[in-house]
């Protein structure tokens, strides 16, 4: 037996044994977020994403953050299950009603790939509303469309330090909706300026928002 | 053949609050029926409300309390802690030294230690605690206040809304806070 064979059947063992680990990505633009976040005394975090435990561990203690934990995946889930898409605009549009003291950060992940163009207007809407001024907001876009076939998912992202998180997924009740163009997406937010974009290899537009300030 | 277990005693309650079962509950629950229910344990001072029992109206003591039955109101137990079992059914503020919660909450949840959602729990409204983890089969919604010391149940204002609906964050106390808690692992 050549000793590339004991190499070759070691690693498939290693592989077989060892469980299958998360995706940790890097997230370009999360430390100019968190750095926003920390200019501010207690600020208000709104994240539209699942809770996640950590995150809250992450926000509340590092940052000293008071969290909003407004999980809009499920709330899109449900209504494409109830067939009842169409009033998702209507919805958003009284969604943060309970917000009223305004937020310093908004943590929008990838929500607005799942949106169609009615439905995200109406969100970037609102949240521009609920930003304070010098308020700051995080979101990535998707630039290509889902691959045809692919199972429906959402990704739960956990921050693992200030440049990275983990990515684990779970089943959406659809896919992602046809990517937003770039003017679009400047349009909707205004007044929120777009600060910067990221364009990854991974064909993920990251881009920071700020509210322009009083 | 019985044997006392002498490292478990009563916790005496604050200004002279007696230690055993102070549950107090209101006119709208029978006390008969929720006094049968009422399982105390011997070897732990827990005391367990069963899931026929529905409270309404202000429930406090001075022990630990787990809840397997409905609650709506208050819920007060500012040095113990409050355990909402898989059954339990809470529609109320909360106020207690740690939570637990296995159930479904909704209102208001401030302890002074540590808010535990575990899988499959939920909770509707916000929370004030140096310390929350929330497993991730758990249902949250609502806002995480991490910072600020819970307010006492009897500074704080009665809300208009009810304990329905999550309200704002009530304001800090004028006491001195203490340091927060050093950071846990949270379950995702």
């Amino acid at each position: 037996m050549a000793l590339t064979d004991l190499f070759r059947r070691r690693e498939e063992a290693e592989a077989v044994a060892a469980p299958a680990s998360p995706a940790t990505v890097p997230y370009k633009a999360l430390p100019k977020f968190l750095a926003a976040l920390r200019a501010k005394a207690q600020p208000v975090l709104l994240d539209l994403g699942p809770v996640v435990g950590p995150n809250l561990t992450f926000f509340g203690e590092e940052l000293g953050c008071k969290v909003f934990v407004e999980d809009l995946y499920a709330d899109i889930d449900r209504h494409v299950r109830a067939g009842t898409s169409e009033a998702l605009p209507a919805f958003l549009s009284s969604r943060f009603d309970r917000i009223d003291s305004g937020v310093d950060g908004v943590l929008c992940w990838d929500v607005f790939d799942f949106l169609d163009k009615p439905a995200a207007q109406v969100l970037a809407a609102q949240l521009s509303r609920v930003m304070r001024p010098d308020a700051v907001a995080l979101a990535s876009f998707a630039t290509t469309p889902a691959t045809p076939g692919t199972e429906p998912v959402y990704t739960r992202r956990t921050i693992v330090d200030e440049a990275t998180v983990r990515l684990r997924t779970y089943p959406a009740a659809q896919g992602r909706r046809a990517p937003m163009l770039n003017g679009d997406i400047i349009r909707m937010f205004e007044p929120v300026r777009v600060v910067e974009q990221l364009l990854l290899k991974s064909n993920v537009r990251e881009v920071f928002f700020r509210k322009p300030g009083a | 053949m019985w044997k006392r277990d002498e490292s478990v005693k009563p916790t005496p309650g604050p200004a002279g609050t007696p230690a055993t079962a102070p549950t107090t509950p209101s006119a709208a629950a029978p006390a008969p029926s929720v006094q049968a229910d009422l399982r105390r344990s011997n070897d732990r001072d827990v005391v367990n409300i069963g899931k026929s029992v529905v409270i309404r109206g202000e429930l406090s003591g001075s022990e630990d309390l787990t809840i397997e039955g409905h609650v709506e109101g208050k819920i007060e137990l500012r040095e113990h802690v409050l355990t909402i079992g898989p059954n339990g059914k809470i529609k109320a503020q909360v106020f207690a030294k740690a939570v637990i919660v296995l159930g479904q909450v909704q209102g208001n949840v401030s302890a002074s230690e540590k808010v535990d959602i575990r899988d499959n729990g939920s909770v509707d409204g916000d929370i004030i605690s140096p310390r929350v983890a929330i497993a991730e089969g758990a249902h949250f919604r609502g806002s995480v206040d991490m910072q600020r010391k819970p307010v006492p149940p009897s500074a704080q204002a009665p809300s208009p809304k009810g304990a329905s609906a999550p309200a704002s964050t009530p304001e800090p106390p004028a006491a001195p806070a203490p340091e927060p808690a050093p950071a846990t692992p949270a379950a995702e």
